[in-house]
């Protein structure tokens, strides 16, 4: 028995752009927040090293520096008058987080404490600047603690550990969602005016990956299914100080503070390749130095991984410490309490006696669903989704482009949750509640019987192993053609064998053996998406890397690719068709593209 | 090394009562428990249940009860549990809420003590002229800095023979969270929390066991805190 409930405005995810919305939309309009975990378990609460906004809090800043910064940092893919929006809108954002009770550090002063973080430059790429905006190294964390506070406060709808399955788009028009309540497997359509998807990422695809294991992008592929378009699949970040084999994220805080990187011989290599910023390279530059010492032999004990070492004493010998000062064991304890922790417990190792082992980890996803500069999902290049907005990791404005500079997700999270709640609560004011399909439920109750009662042989976790050993091995960071083609090839295999899979549990509470099996299905889907679109795109640009396309082709390339499936067909199953690969524009207001150095 | 693991297992739809499943796993000593449970989950029984994310100790959402301890599953390493073939752990739920299925307990009661105590900030004051932060000095901050630690995991509240014994009781949980406003110098709601947790089963049901400073995760010294706000409540000073 379907379920009904109708709210002005629904939002899926309950992370810092799902709450940030909450929070906006909630004070003029009546909103429900759809989320399938409980709020405070959601991923933003793993990021660590800061927000950046140009305060100028410890020394001077502006946000054209900010926005310049994340446009180069982008690989000049980035839409660039989203980014101005967005360097203008972290410094309230970040005002506004304060007052909302964000426990900050503090500077001498009294001001919030801001750090040195990678890409991030006083006037336009001079020198290293302190614009990321701390809470120890558990900036995320306060974020969502203090974003979910505030919702409690101002008596916000939850309806938690409720999976969404579906969003009701029909006629370019987005009419609620379908989502099931995990306790008791209930079916639920939420009628709504508008809708906005802030699921986050979908780093499962990979098998070394920060990301959680709920991260599945569930949402993303619904769309996907719908016939919407994603963009820039192809730019997936590896951050480079994973623990090793683990994933774990150290935060780059750590190199904030003045770690360095070291290779077999003890050398400090990154000198070589970047001579301004060194070690405080941008992600996707520093992930591909690491793999050229590797490739070179000069990986620790000849292996695959190379050192980070914040030993007090090996930063202050190379005065990589911020404003080249000295910095002692007890500072970086307090700057840094929680990645310290992390070394020692999941690799016995003291980050202040030992140096660190660290492999470049599936962290980030630079695209997803095509937005504008207020949320506003595209369904082409040029036309608006009636009532569908989506904003955080899972969307794609684009203000990261190519590439994410640290920081800048928990800026975009607040900004653009901020943007899209306060224009979805205008959008609620004037709209009417578009007409509900009344089959809309029909699709999941569908696919879900279907997993149920699948009596096949397969085993779920053994799909979802050999996709994220391909997706891995094959569009990691360095890609080549003939791999990638055995990505794809590949996937469309496991989607074969998804058809015939073995589930052990067909009771109705908490039936997370079912559940997986549907996640597993998107991120078929998503990680088929992001291996044909790497495969598609024939350059080099920030996060994508190719051996055989090892230039940048701005002639060419300087567009963002949008990727549709191709049957015309509309349902909640894993695609079974070739995708469709289009172009759109790159906004360029200010900043030609130039070669990117640092 | 091949391990057992006795997994307290119960399925509501099928069982009049919990019994005890036995699983052999193959591990690395690096291993984390989760890693153990997520073999079970995945290869062995589909029907398993466990709550789980990060999986690295931030989000809360795998307390369970491993050799008779609150831990995080993704926190404790094999290693830390085991030391051979043959060795056995046992993991149940923690204790106090009701169980659902498996390990999955009812968090409804524990967050609803949460929301009691007013965690949320509250300042009703004008924000500066300027537009810019509230200042707070570095010692101001540094006062409420372990609550803000919290990950809301409950197994604090879950370790705690007060709460085992009466649900009413808000638990260590709800009261690092309220410490976490009442020692913050920019917050104006102090008295109204205290009020909250000046009742019976507020902070006065504490018998300061210790149990939850023990299974705290994050090493909140909550004992401590717990005893600031009865000190808060007995003194009337907020020190």
């Amino acid at each position: 028995m379907t379920q009904h409930h109708q709210f002005d405005a629904v939002i899926v995810g309950a992370g810092g752009a799902g709450l940030m919305a909450a929070l906006h939309a909630s004070k003029t309009a009546n909103v429900a927040v759809v989320t399938k975990l409980y709020p405070t378990r959601s991923h933003t609460g793993a990021a660590q090293g800061g927000i950046a906004a140009a305060l100028g809090n410890m020394e001077p800043d502006s946000w054209e520096w900010h926005a310049y910064d994340t446009i180069k940092g982008g690989d000049y893919l980035v839409d660039q008058d989203a980014a101005e929006f967005m360097a203008k809108d972290a410094i309230d954002a970040v005002l506004e987080l304060e007052h909302l009770g964000l426990p900050f550090d503090r500077t001498p002063d009294g001001k919030i404490e801001q750090r040195r973080f990678g890409g991030h430059t006083a006037n336009f790429g001079e020198k290293p600047v302190m614009r990321a905006c701390k809470a120890a190294d558990r900036t995320g964390h306060m974020i969502l603690q203090t974003l979910y506070q505030n919702c409690i406060k101002q008596k916000v709808n939850f309806f938690n550990e409720y999976f969404v399955t579906d969003i009701i788009v029909q006629d370019n028009v987005c009419r609620g969602i379908v989502a099931i309540n995990i306790a008791d497997s209930e079916v639920h359509v939420f009628h709504a005016k508008a809708v906005m998807i802030a699921s986050g990422g979908f780093g499962k695809m990979f098998k070394v990956s920060s990301n959680a294991h709920t991260l599945t992008g569930d949402p993303v592929a619904a769309i996907y299914r719908r016939g919407l378009p994603l963009e820039d699949m192809e730019f997936f970040q590896f951050h480079p100080t994973g623990i090793y084999k683990l994933g774990i994220l150290l935060s780059e805080a750590a190199r904030g503070e003045g770690a360095i990187f070291i290779n077999d011989k003890g050398e400090r290599f990154m000198e070589h390749y970047m001579p301004t910023l060194k070690d405080l390279a941008p992600r996707d530059i520093c992930s591909r130095y690491i793999y050229e010492e590797v490739r070179a032999g000069r990986g620790i004990g000849g292996k695959d991984y190379v050192y980070m070492d914040f030993r007090p004493e090996v930063i202050n010998k190379h005065k990589s410490g911020p404003g080249g000062k000295e910095v002692t064991r007890e500072h970086l304890e307090k700057a840094l309490p929680d990645i310290i922790e992390f070394a020692r417990v999941y690799l016995g190792v003291d980050p202040m006696t030992q140096p660190v082992p660290i492999q470049p980890t599936a962290h980030y996803a630079m695209g997803g669903i095509p937005t504008d500069v207020d949320g506003r999902v595209l369904a082409d290049n040029n036309k608006i989704v009636n009532g569908l907005y989506a904003a955080g990791e899972c969307a794609c404005v684009s203000v990261h482009g190519a590439n994410r500079l640290g920081t800048n997700s928990l800026v975009d999270l607040v900004v653009f949750g901020r943007r899209g709640g306060k224009h979805m609560a205008e959008f609620c004011k004037s709209a009417n509640f578009p007409p509900l399909p009344a089959s809309a439920a029909n699709d999941t109750i569908g696919e879900f019987d279907r997993i149920r009662a699948s009596k096949g042989t397969e085993r779920a976790a053994n799909i979802r192993n050999d996709m994220q050993n391909l997706m891995t091995n094959y569009v990691g960071v360095f890609r080549n053609g003939p791999d990638m083609q055995k990505a794809v090839d590949g996937i469309r295999e496991l989607k074969k064998r998804f058809k015939n899979l073995k589930v052990d549990d067909t009771g109705k509470i908490f039936n997370t053996d079912v559940l997986e099996s549907f996640e597993l299905g998107c991120l078929l889907d998503l990680a088929e998406v992001t291996a044909a679109a790497a495969l598609n795109r024939t350059e080099t640009r920030g996060g994508h890397a190719r051996e055989d396309y090892d230039k940048r082709d701005d002639v060419n390339w300087l567009k963002h690719s949008m990727a549709y499936r191709t049957d015309g067909k509309s349902d909640v199953a894993v695609t079974d068709c070739a995708i469709r690969f289009d172009k759109k524009p790159v906004v360029i207001t200010k900043y030609q593209p130039k070669e990117r150095t640092y | 090394m091949k391990i057992k693991l006795k997994i307290k297992r119960f399925n509501p739809e099928k069982d009049s009562k919990p019994w005890w499943g036995e699983y052999e796993v193959d591990v690395e000593p690096t291993d984390r428990v989760l890693d153990a449970l997520h073999q079970v989950k995945w290869f062995q029984d589909g029907t398993f249940n466990l709550r789980r994310s990060c999986a690295h100790g931030v989000c809360g959402s795998d307390a369970v009860r491993i050799n008779g301890q609150n831990k995080l599953a993704c926190k404790v390493l094999m290693q830390d549990v085991v030391k051979k073939d043959g060795d056995t752990i046992t993991v149940e739920p923690i204790l106090g809420l009701k169980v659902i299925k498996d390990l999955i307990v009812d968090m409804e009661p524990f967050f609803a003590h949460y929301r009691s105590v007013m965690p949320f900030f509250v300042n009703d004051e004008p924000a500066p002229a300027d537009g810019r932060e509230r200042l707070q000095s570095i010692v101001d901050r540094e006062r409420y800095d372990q609550g803000t630690k919290c990950i809301l995991c409950a197994a604090c509240t879950t370790s705690c023979p007060s709460f085992w014994s009466n649900e009413e009781y808000v638990g260590p949980a709800s009261i690092v969270q309220a410490h976490r406003f009442i020692f913050d110098s920019r917050d104006r709601a102090a008295a109204a929390r205290l009020e909250v947790l000046n009742r019976q089963m507020g902070v006065w049901r504490c018998r300061t066991a210790f149990n939850c400073t023990n299974a705290c995760p994050r090493e909140i010294p909550i004992t401590q805190l717990i005893g600031e706000v009865k000190q808060a409540l007995a003194t009337g000073e907020i020190k």
